[in-house]
């Protein structure tokens, strides 16, 4: 394979991962990330959340600047609609990591990306964060994610690029299995 | 422990090879060939892992006339049929009588360690001390079962694959099977067969036809190039080694088995098992991409084959070219499984298995306990290990990858013991 030539460039520096790859197998400290993420209440359901430090390597690190998210629910939850709601910010960070990996996976098979388009759509039965039915949960019921790509490959290897993306994601493993999540409060 | 164990009343020979299966005595053969000194030390029988540790129905999952071993291959009347456990210890013994190796049965090997440039090897029948060594003790040692076993809810049984010989094994309730590869999906049949409703928990796995125009899927993996593609050409090794088994059964009609075979005979599919909520089994959601990771991946190998015979041979001579249905997964598969309501009563962990090196006290191990080397070739000169998945080809797996790799070593082995 190395000695093939490359021709696709989709702006990922897959030598970059595959370098890190080789470096952090046998170093698992290295490895392990902290992502962290501050919220603070603005007023009604409207709240806004940043990022800023992160931590991995060995050490912190900061993004190049802090950056902020604010959401809120609806009009028709009767609320001011000032940004997104939680639910679609999730779909967002999982559309997000999915297009990362279909670009980093299409450079490391040297296939070339004209475009990449995703539309994501989770039904949601509302009765259960009403608390109408105990037997609805909370969450979605399922999430459609739907992708149109260009790109000088055929259907199967498009097919295969979503595949494997969805294989290494982190927020489709996230999504779709249990982790355990510690919530603790206090008074200042 | 004897006397003779330890201080200096070790045993001297050049090579120690510890395990007679069909790695150890294929290695064996080729010493003798060169007149080298050694013995090969085995715990139990000959082929005492396949004697012990495997189910009664197990056939291998390679034709007869691929099993071959340096100077010794099948010479039966059905070269396209299945060995059973018992026929493949037969070859076996049968080998070890013919090239009259050096074996000592019933001499478990209870630790190597470094002894001033060489090693000593003590087993509960006296120490020896050799210029080098030989691992050649399983892939499979110790069935690898996941962490969430810790949490399965109290009153559901559980067991390995080898512990489990036959239905007859089983409580009459459901049964949870973990795991898709080869061993999964064999177990997970005859479990079905049994009358007994059947869960499959599907990870990743790998998918093939038993036969693909007109020969065994591993006529074509030799054919087309596959079965040798060496380890150091393998875009990620670390991943090629840990692969599932494939999906396939021998039998003599040469059925396919895949996770659509097991739907038609009633087999529930849910995501991998992630975990328990009290006595709720929770499974991953993404069963539905490792199914499509498969079916492509069976895909692109077919195509391979295809291409393969376009570029070498006369297409027409062969059957026309097939593909198969794609894994029928459920729009919505469930996500949680309540284990009472479901009366599933025994969780069975085909969830792969692990060589076991816990008296190997050379520095050769890395954290998951693996022992780091480049195609068999330890870090500690004249350490050497053979038998492992993809050790220096993808056909190390299988009982014919066997002499590539024992040769290959002997010949390094040979350059160090000149050295």
């Amino acid at each position: 394979m190395a000695e093939q030539a490359r021709t696709a460039d989709n702006g990922v520096n897959v030598q970059a991962l595959l370098e890190a790859k080789e470096a952090l197998t046998d170093n698992a400290d290295a490895a392990h990330f902290k992502w962290r993420a501050s919220c603070e209440w603005l007023k009604g359901t409207h709240a806004k959340s940043s990022v800023e430090s992160y931590y991995g390597l060995g050490e912190e690190h900061k993004h190049v600047s802090k950056f902020t998210h604010e959401s809120d629910h609806p009009l028709v939850f009767a609320s001011e609609d000032n940004a997104a709601t939680p639910v679609e910010i999730v779909l967002c960070g999982l559309a997000g990591c999915l297009t990362a990996g279909v670009a980093a996976v299409a450079q490391n098979r040297d296939i070339q990306l004209k475009s990449v388009k995703a539309t994501l759509e989770a039904p949601m039965n509302i009765q259960g964060i009403l608390g109408c039915d105990e037997d609805v949960r909370n969450g979605f019921e399922k999430i459609t994610v739907n992708y149109e790509i260009d790109a000088d490959a055929s259907q199967e290897d498009i097919e295969a690029l979503v595949a494997q993306s969805q294989k290494r994601s982190a927020v489709f493993d996230i999504v779709a299995n249990p982790t355990n999540v510690a919530v603790s409060a206090t008074k200042v | 422990m004897p006397r003779r164990s330890n201080g200096n009343a070790a045993r001297n020979t050049d090579v120690v090879v510890i395990g007679a299966g069909h790695a150890g005595l294929s290695f064996s053969h080729y010493l003798a060939e060169s007149s080298i000194d050694h013995v090969v030390l085995e715990r139990g029988e000959i082929a005492n892992s396949w004697r012990t540790e495997r189910w009664d129905s197990l056939t291998l999952l390679t034709p007869n006339w691929q099993c071959k071993v340096p100077g010794f291959s099948y010479s039966g009347d059905d070269p396209d049929g299945f060995m059973t456990v018992p026929e493949l210890v037969g070859f076996i013994d049968d080998y070890a009588q013919a090239t009259s190796a050096p074996v000592r049965t019933h001499t478990p090997v209870n630790s190597v360690r470094p002894d001033d440039g060489r090693y000593r090897v003590i087993t509960s029948d006296g120490a020896w001390r050799c210029r080098a060594v030989i691992v050649a003790s399983g892939a499979c040692n110790i069935p690898s079962v996941p962490k969430v076993e810790a949490f399965v809810p109290e009153g559901i049984h559980t067991l390995t694959p080898h512990q489990y010989r036959s239905p007859a094994d089983l409580d009459d309730g459901g049964v949870m099977v973990v795991g898709a590869s080869a061993t999964g999906l064999q177990l997970a049949e005859e479990i079905l067969q049994s009358g007994r409703k059947v869960t499959i928990a599907t990870g990743e796995h790998v998918r093939m036809p038993r036969r693909y125009r007109g020969h065994d899927i591993f006529w074509w993996l030799d054919k087309v190039g596959i079965s040798n593609e060496r380890y150091d050409e393998l875009d990620d090794i670390g991943r090629a080694r840990r692969l599932p088994s494939p999906q396939l059964v021998g039998t003599p009609d040469n059925r396919t088995l895949d996770l659509n075979a097991m739907l038609d005979q009633g087999a529930a599919l849910v995501g991998r098992l992630m975990g328990f909520n009290g006595r709720v089994a929770q499974f991953s959601g993404s069963l539905k991409n490792v199914c499509a990771l498969a079916d492509l991946k069976m895909n692109r190998m077919l195509k391979n084959i295809d291409e393969w015979l376009e570029e070498n041979d006369d297409p027409s001579a062969y059957p026309a070219p097939e593909r198969y249905e794609f894994t029928r997964v459920a729009e919505s598969p469930p996500l949680t499984l309540d284990l009472d309501k479901q009366n599933i009563r025994t969780i069975l962990w085909a969830t792969g298995f692990r060589p076991d090196y816990s008296w190997l006290e050379v520095p050769v191990l890395n954290s998951k306990g693996m022992i780091r080397h480049d195609g068999g070739v330890s870090e500690a000169p004249g350490l050497y290990v053979i038998g492992l998945p993809v050790l220096r080809r993808r056909k190390s797996s299988f009982i014919h990858g066997i002499e590539d790799d024992a040769r290959d070593l002997h010949e390094h082995l040979l350059s160090y013991l000149h050295s």
